[in-house]
């Protein structure tokens, strides 16, 4: 089946946060390894020398628990959409066509321009709709659920005006 | 009160966990693309507020999550991982983050799925989340001693801030997830 209930897929995420809990001792996350990797990044251009930035003491780069969930969650994507026969490439989708044109260039823009404040972003606030929305909101952490909350106020007053809703 | 997670060899040994952590991202990157959630439509249609796929399964997975979480704490198997922050930090980034996800049309989890679906413009907006977090780790150090690293609050969770046991919580939020689920699908949603 190419799609299933929101609900189960949802319920399959939260038995799956009770497995990294118990086989990992670990939350489910995704942007520390996005960081890491950038790390990894800055530290073969610059020969190791960025390994002196304090960020990288905090959040060392190198590829760990996370880092293969993430590599992982690039294969799941794959096999589910493959398997169900609904693997296709594509680079502009429909709703953005229809909004704002077929350009190619324009698509590539936007998303490389959403992708940095996302990566900023999750960075300050400490993690991404993963780490904040699902473990921190699951664990009721107080920051992660403050996060949510501006998440979704900024996300649907921004779409809004990008669609031309309101404003 | 000491608490730990039950298997401390299986947590200790390193190509185990990366072998666990690869299992898990792949069951991960199948829910998030069944679900429809690596979709731009369907995040652009929650963020419209005219399609609900996001909140049904975030929303499910954190009452199914918290629920198996505290009841296994309970039981001594696993330990929980909270932390506090600067809210002012917080707040800033996840509004930040917001105006990203509108404009991208995928989670950072979810652009990875998106480019496994064949989705190739989420590769250009993952290419842009690495620039993102890179610029934040150059302008960290401003950051945290600016007005954006103020603001930690006293307990890292809801439950330990009100002094209550966390079913006290638990279970008002699942009665109100559901009644939210109801309500949407009696409105057609």
């Amino acid at each position: 089946m190419p799609e299933w209930s929101p609900y189960l897929a949802g319920a399959g995420i939260g038995v799956l946060s009770w497995v990294a809990f118990l086989l990992s001792d670990k939350p489910l996350g995704v942007c520390t390894a996005f960081a890491k990797t950038a790390g990894m990044i800055e530290r073969k251009w610059t020969k190791g020398a960025s390994l002196e930035r304090p960020y990288w003491k905090i959040v060392p780069p190198g590829i760990d628990w996370q880092w293969m969930v993430v590599l992982g969650i690039l294969i799941g994507g794959f096999l589910s959409a493959w398997l169900s026969g609904t693997f296709m490439p594509d680079l502009v989708p429909d709703m953005f066509a229809a909004a704002f044109g077929n350009s190619a260039a324009f698509r590539i823009l936007t998303a490389i321009l959403g992708g940095l404040l996302l990566g900023f972003g999750a960075r300050m606030a400490g993690g991404c709709t993963s780490g904040n929305g699902i473990s921190g909101g699951l664990q009721l952490q107080i920051t992660s659920w403050t996060a949510v909350v501006c998440f979704f106020v900024a996300g649907i007053a921004t779409a809004m005006v990008l669609y031309g809703v309101v404003l | 009160m000491t608490e730990g997670g039950r298997f401390p060899s299986l947590h200790g040994n390193r190509q185990v966990q990366l072998a666990i952590g690869l299992a898990i991202g792949i069951a991960f990157g199948f829910l998030l693309q069944k679900g429809g959630v690596s979709r731009y439509d369907i995040i652009m249609g929650q963020l419209l507020l005219v399609d609900f796929t996001v909140l049904k399964l975030m929303f499910t997975a954190i009452v199914v999550g918290t629920i198996g979480i505290h009841a296994m704490r309970a039981a001594g198997l696993v330990r929980l991982h909270t932390w506090r922050g600067p809210m002012n930090g917080i707040i800033a980034g996840g509004l930040i983050f917001g105006v990203g996800f509108a404009v991208l049309g995928y989670c950072p989890g979810g652009s990875m799925a998106a480019l496994g679906q064949g989705s190739l413009d989420a590769l250009f907006g993952i290419l842009g989340i690495l620039a993102g977090t890179w610029i934040y780790a150059v302008t960290y150090p401003k950051i945290v001693s600016s007005f954006l690293g103020k603001g930690v609050p006293k307990h890292d969770t809801l439950p330990e801030a009100l002094g209550v046991s966390p079913w006290i919580l638990i279970i008002p939020l699942t009665v109100l997830v559901s009644g939210l689920f109801w309500a949407l699908e009696m409105a057609g949603y």
